[in-house]
């Protein structure tokens, strides 16, 4: 998305809002690693887009995702499924986050960037590894006072998925 | 090690678990299959549409490039400089007018030929080649390639059999229905998979599972076991194809599904619009899942379009590539929903996690095994065929019938 955010960064911006913008971040993660899954899609606004992007598609024009998300119904599907039909590896997710961007846009919006790293444990013989790493594209709003992803964006550099990918990133 | 198994039934309704583990029988397939007299899917020809344009791509686990020439024809040769053994192309795509290896800059055109040698001639009539040194027994070595309907395959065997007469009719059918019209390349998914490549393969043929392991696709109505299709072979048992009609067991669904888990009639998704499809066949088949013997599964499901390629990495890995496509002509809404039905398939699949997560499970039991067998009888024993039902196995048995006839294996009785 937003390439001048590199050179434009959070000094602009009152401190408090990146404050709230960085707990949002936190908590998202926080939220997936304790597997409140069920609490997950709260996190977005109804009118939301949450996919998930292998790197090498970016070159191209579609930028294909395996995961994608068009409103917030779809997250409450992803949710059910996962906690009624679906079948996937039994895992710990841990998340770490960190370089934390925030600009802000005309229109209210912000745009955030952050690195991610997601550890994962099996649960068959707590063996860890490191599943995946890359960026999120966030696009938060503030609703009621409260910062809501508008837009999640998870950029995957580990484009070849160890095995399969049933989690939220 | 092993490298040769005793089968123990004439029918490949029992399969050894030694052959998902044993590192000989790995080098095998490698010699004998990928190496050997197969057609290998090796990427599509949308990829690559113009003169120069290239993109590397694997046979088992041998890397090689594809390209297109000056001429426009289709090329392959593996990705190995003849000099010292370098890898000579790195980039996953991209457009060269020829191809320079990194190491000592040896240089090959389109077709693998070797075009230049730096310092051949020495340097002030010091060093060089010797004088008999001819470039033209140093090409990079060369794939036999054939396209079908925009599909790239490519052989290490140049005297094998027209690739139009290894598919066969049915299997041609498929493939002029899945790419009826020229295609777009939407992009790519990978999964780095910890299990044996043909446990993949058994589960790509096997249409039993389909109805009972992606309980998505049964609760929220995509496939059923309970829809009218079927299973056939192609011109060798290797090729198989599974189809079913969407839709078509409307009021038969719970009493097939009665008393299994798999199903339950209550669940409703707060978005349907997944679900939602464009009938794109004149079979009404909303599933087509077609396995290409060694390494290719071709599929339409709802309107996802897409080649998965196996990539051998090791006995107990494997990269399953998948190519993601739809028609140039698609509008608007046929787009999106091809974009949306992303959420079926893929590592993330809500219809193909799950597969991922077999595989190991597999993998993990069976891998010290030397004796026991695996049981393959759904939809009966004996004669390997066709079906009408969807509650059948018999593709699998047809893929290990094909693969013991390559690698040499001869079933013999259980004892
Ligand atoms: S290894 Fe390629 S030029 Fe020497
Ligand atoms: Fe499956």
């Amino acid at each position: 998305m937003n390439n001048s955010l590199a050179s434009n960064s959070s000094r602009t911006i009152a401190q408090e809002v990146v404050r709230e913008i960085t707990d949002l971040l936190y908590d998202y993660v926080l939220c997936l690693d304790d597997d409140r899954l069920e609490e997950w899609p709260d996190f977005f606004i109804e009118d939301c887009i949450y996919k998930i992007v292998p790197r090498e598609n970016l070159r191209l024009k579609a930028d294909l995702p395996i995961w994608f998300c068009e409103n917030k119904n779809m997250l409450r599907d992803r949710v059910l499924a996962l906690r009624t039909c679906s079948v996937y590896n039994l895992h710990y997710d841990r998340h770490l986050i960190s370089n934390i961007r925030v600009k802000c846009q005309d229109d209210g919006r912000f745009y955030v960037h952050s690195n991610y790293a997601v550890f994962q444990t099996d649960l068959i013989e707590g063996k860890t590894i490191l599943f995946c790493t890359g960026k999120y594209e966030d696009e938060v709003v503030f609703v009621a006072g409260q910062p809501k992803f508008k837009v999640k964006r998870v950029i995957l550099d580990t484009y070849s998925v160890p095995n399969l990918l049933a989690t939220p990133v | 090690m092993l490298d040769n198994v005793t089968w123990p039934s004439t029918d490949y309704s029992r399969v050894p678990y030694v052959v998902f583990g044993d590192q000989a029988i790995y080098n095998r397939e490698q010699e004998r299959i990928f190496q050997g007299s197969s057609w290998c899917y090796l990427g599509l020809e949308a990829e690559i549409p113009n003169p120069g344009d290239f993109k590397t791509s694997f046979v088992g686990n041998t890397s090689v490039v594809v390209n297109r020439s000056a001429n426009g024809a289709v090329y392959a040769f593996e990705n190995r400089c003849a000099h010292r053994g370098s890898t000579v192309v790195r980039e996953l795509s991209g457009n060269r007018e020829n191809y320079t290896c990194i190491y000592h800059h040896w240089c090959y055109d389109h077709e693998g030929n070797l075009i230049g040698v730096p310092f051949q001639r020495g340097l002030k009539g010091k060093g060089g080649m010797p004088r008999e040194f001819d470039k033209c027994e140093h090409s990079l070595k060369k794939l036999r390639v054939e396209t079908y309907r925009g599909v790239i395959f490519g052989t290490f065997d140049h005297d094998i059999m027209p690739l139009a007469d290894y598919l066969g009719p049915r299997i041609r059918d498929i493939l002029d229905t899945i790419f009826q019209k020229p295609i777009e390349v939407l992009g790519y998914m990978r999964q780095r998979m910890p299990s044996n490549w043909k446990l993949y393969w058994e589960n790509a043929t096997d249409c039993y599972h389909a109805g009972l392991l992606h309980q998505f696709g049964t609760t929220f109505g995509l496939f059923r076991a309970t829809q009218e299709g079927g299973s056939f072979l192609g011109a060798c048992p290797g090729h198989s194809v599974c189809y079913s009609i969407f839709g078509s067991d409307e009021g038969s669904v719970s009493e097939g599904y009665e008393g299994i888990e798999a199903y339950n009639a209550e669940m409703k998704l707060n978005d349907a619009s997944l679900l939602q499809y464009r009938d794109e066949d004149s079979d009404q088949r909303g599933l087509i899942i077609m396995a290409t013997f060694p390494s290719v599964i071709f599929q339409r499901i709802a309107n996802t379009l897409a080649t998965r390629q196996i990539r051998t990495k090791s006995p107990n890995e494997f990269e399953l590539y998948w190519t993601y496509f739809g028609y140039a002509d698609d509008d608007e809404e046929l787009r999106r929903m091809r974009l949306t039905q992303t959420n079926l398939v893929g590592p993330a699949g809500l219809i193909s996690m799950e597969d991922g997560e077999a595989g190991v499970l597999i993998q993990r039991a069976i891998e010290r095994e030397r004796h026991a067998s695996s049981v393959m009888e759904m939809g009966g024993k004996g004669p390997i065929g066709d079906q009408d039902h969807l509650v059948s196995e018999m593709s699998v048995r047809g893929f290990w019938k094909h693969y013991c006839d390559v690698m040499g294996y001869v079933p013999g009785s259980s004892s």
